[in-house]
């Protein structure tokens, strides 16, 4: 069975007045985690994403569906001693030190003592927190609450790693670093699950990813395949001593021309018509510098899909199903 | 350790690292240095005053600390949101309510001891006899304080900070009446008046019934078998109160 799987999951929240229409925060969400992947969950802020995180912890019910964690129940309390979990803009104990904080966390989650001093020396090396152990949580930099948020979700070296945003805050060698021990992780047989808005690190380090919008599922699959589907790949092509003023022909193939200097850079709709522009480049007495396939990306998918839903936000209002 | 005794003991630290329980701590002894002075001040009776004084300051600053962060002891970690690590671990929610209950309340004991201990002292230096009363008086107190912390958690399982607060001053306010006004309507007529008393008194808890410090400072002990019961009865309201605190919390979204 998959690590997670959730099975036309609901939740909605009553207006609290007669006659509104509940708010609808998921919709029939349905999904799976296979072990040992990283999967992307990503969806704009308000998306439910974290929503559906809640409830596959047990920190909010569903109004229907089913949700599973490695074969149990969510809020399964015996699941959860297999899962780490990282919340979003975490807040923790400020008054505790970084290593009263993961040995707290580490006899919540039953470890004895000299594993707790062995996990605690290991994982704030790990996230390069070791001059900082004494340190009270209160003095801590968000990139560094962030990384020590991480520890905690490791301590008990969890099977299922659950991650909200958890790029968020950190500079960019600190989202590196969050990258490759994402990556090391599945590395050694985890499964990470985690949310974000943040294309670039779904399309660097996730095995599969779901597109969350209001609430449904709107695509899911390998990053490779979703942005393959059905979108056409545009081409750049960069020549030299050519001129292109008044070149209609060229102007007919191209969807943007931009000349700067010697150097012209011609951007094709499709692949199509490649041949035509370089037999007239060369026609033309120009000279071929490069030919570049402009693959279309994760984002190029998220756009659409988020135009799409915007239009599609009125049913969604009243509890319209995905179809 | 179990995960109630993990959270007690983190619950317990948090508030050894709160300054605000030092201050009022330290106002409990100045209360009870102005009661040596207003002792000065009577005629007679130096000794019933400072007693008394004494033992209304550790009571006051007590239940203060037990409704103040009694409210917020749930509340303040959905708020923060520091709840979230702690419910996705393996530990239930009714582990946790009881935790942080008895993280409280060990430090209310050690609050206690600390307000007994200069109490006692200030007894010593002024000659005023330590007898078994005094004890028995703390003891209620302390019973009393884990009541009113009870109460203070129920009302946060389910509603706001402030809202709480408003709960648990109006509940503990009655909890010093219900007796008398018991005996006031006895003689009523009017049935419906008689039966809302009755139900208060039977619903919410009889502080009064914790409350001996009048005849304490007199150097009057109470009946052991009267201080014992009061005391079972406390304890058992608060169990009552905490049971249903976690049952209020089982059915929270977070």
């Amino acid at each position: 069975m998959d690590d997670i799987v959730t099975d036309n999951l609901t939740k909605s929240y009553a207006s609290g007045w007669p006659g509104r229409p509940p708010f609808v925060a998921l919709d029939g969400l349905s999904l799976s985690v296979r072990r040992g992947e990283i999967f992307g969950f990503l969806g704009p802020n308000g998306a439910g994403k974290t929503t559906t995180l809640k409830i596959l912890l047990g920190l909010v019910r569903a109004t229907s569906g089913q949700a599973y964690l490695l074969g149990q129940p969510a809020g399964d309390v015996a699941a959860r001693r297999r899962i780490g979990f990282l919340p979003e803009s975490p807040y923790f104990y400020d008054y505790l030190t970084a290593e009263e904080f993961l040995g707290f966390y580490g006899r919540l989650a039953g470890l004895d003592r000299g594993a707790i001093t062995q996990r605690v020396t290991d994982l704030l090396g790990l996230v390069g927190l070791t001059e900082a152990r004494t340190r009270q949580l209160r003095k801590f930099s968000k990139g560094m609450l962030q990384r020590v948020g991480l520890a905690q979700a490791l301590i008990h070296d969890p099977e299922l790693i659950i991650l909200d945003e958890p790029m968020t805050g950190l500079d960019p060698v600190g989202r590196k670093q969050v990258r490759d021990l994402i990556l090391s992780l599945r590395d050694r047989g985890k499964t990470v699950f985690f949310s974000t808005h943040i294309l670039h690190d779904v399309e660097m380090i996730c095995d599969r990813v779901g597109i969350v919008m209001k609430g449904r599922l709107v695509a899911s699959g390998r990053v490779d395949e979703l942005v393959r589907q059905d979108h056409t790949q545009s081409v750049e092509v960069v020549c030299q001593q050519l001129k292109i003023e008044g070149n209609a022909f060229i102007h007919s193939l191209a969807t943007r021309v931009l000349q700067q200097g010697q150097q012209c850079l011609i951007v094709l709709p499709s692949p199509d018509a490649v041949d035509a522009l370089v037999g007239e480049i060369r026609r033309q007495g120009g000279r071929l510098l490069s030919v570049t396939p402009h693959k279309a990306s994760l984002e190029d998918l998220f756009f659409q899909e988020a135009t799409q839903q915007t239009s599609l936000s009125l049913p969604h209002m009243t509890g319209g199903r995905a179809s | 350790m179990g995960a109630i005794g993990v959270i007690a003991l983190n619950a317990f630290r948090e508030s050894l690292r709160d300054k605000i329980l030092y201050n009022l701590v330290l106002f409990a002894g100045l209360l009870i240095g102005l009661s040596v002075l207003l002792a000065d001040l009577s005629i007679t009776e130096h000794h019933k005053v400072i007693a008394d004084m004494g033992l209304a300051a550790i009571n006051l600053i007590g239940v203060i600390i037990a409704i103040f962060v009694g409210i917020s002891l749930v509340n303040k970690e959905i708020e923060r949101r520091t709840i979230y690590t702690i419910m996705a671990r393996p530990i239930s929610r009714a582990s946790f309510v009881l935790g942080k209950y008895l993280g409280l309340a060990l430090t209310l004991f050690v609050n206690l001891a600390i307000m007994v201990a200069v109490f006692l002292l200030t007894l010593w230096l002024y000659h005023v006899p330590i007898q078994l009363s005094i004890f028995q008086a703390v003891l209620l107190i302390f019973v009393e304080i884990l009541v009113v912390t009870a109460v203070a958690l129920f009302f946060s399982t389910f509603s706001s900070t402030t809202l709480s607060a408003i709960f648990t001053l109006g509940l503990y306010v009655i909890g010093h009446l219900t007796a008398d006004l018991r005996t006031l309507v006895a003689n009523s007529e009017s049935g419906p008046i008689k039966s809302l008393v009755d139900l208060l008194y039977y619903l919410c808890p009889n502080l009064d019934m914790l409350n001996i410090k009048g005849q304490a400072a007199v150097g009057i002990a109470a009946a052991p078998e009267y201080v014992i019961l009061a005391s079972l009865y406390g304890v058992m309201y608060a169990g009552f109160l905490l049971t249903g605190a976690c049952l209020v919390f089982q059915q929270r979204d977070f």
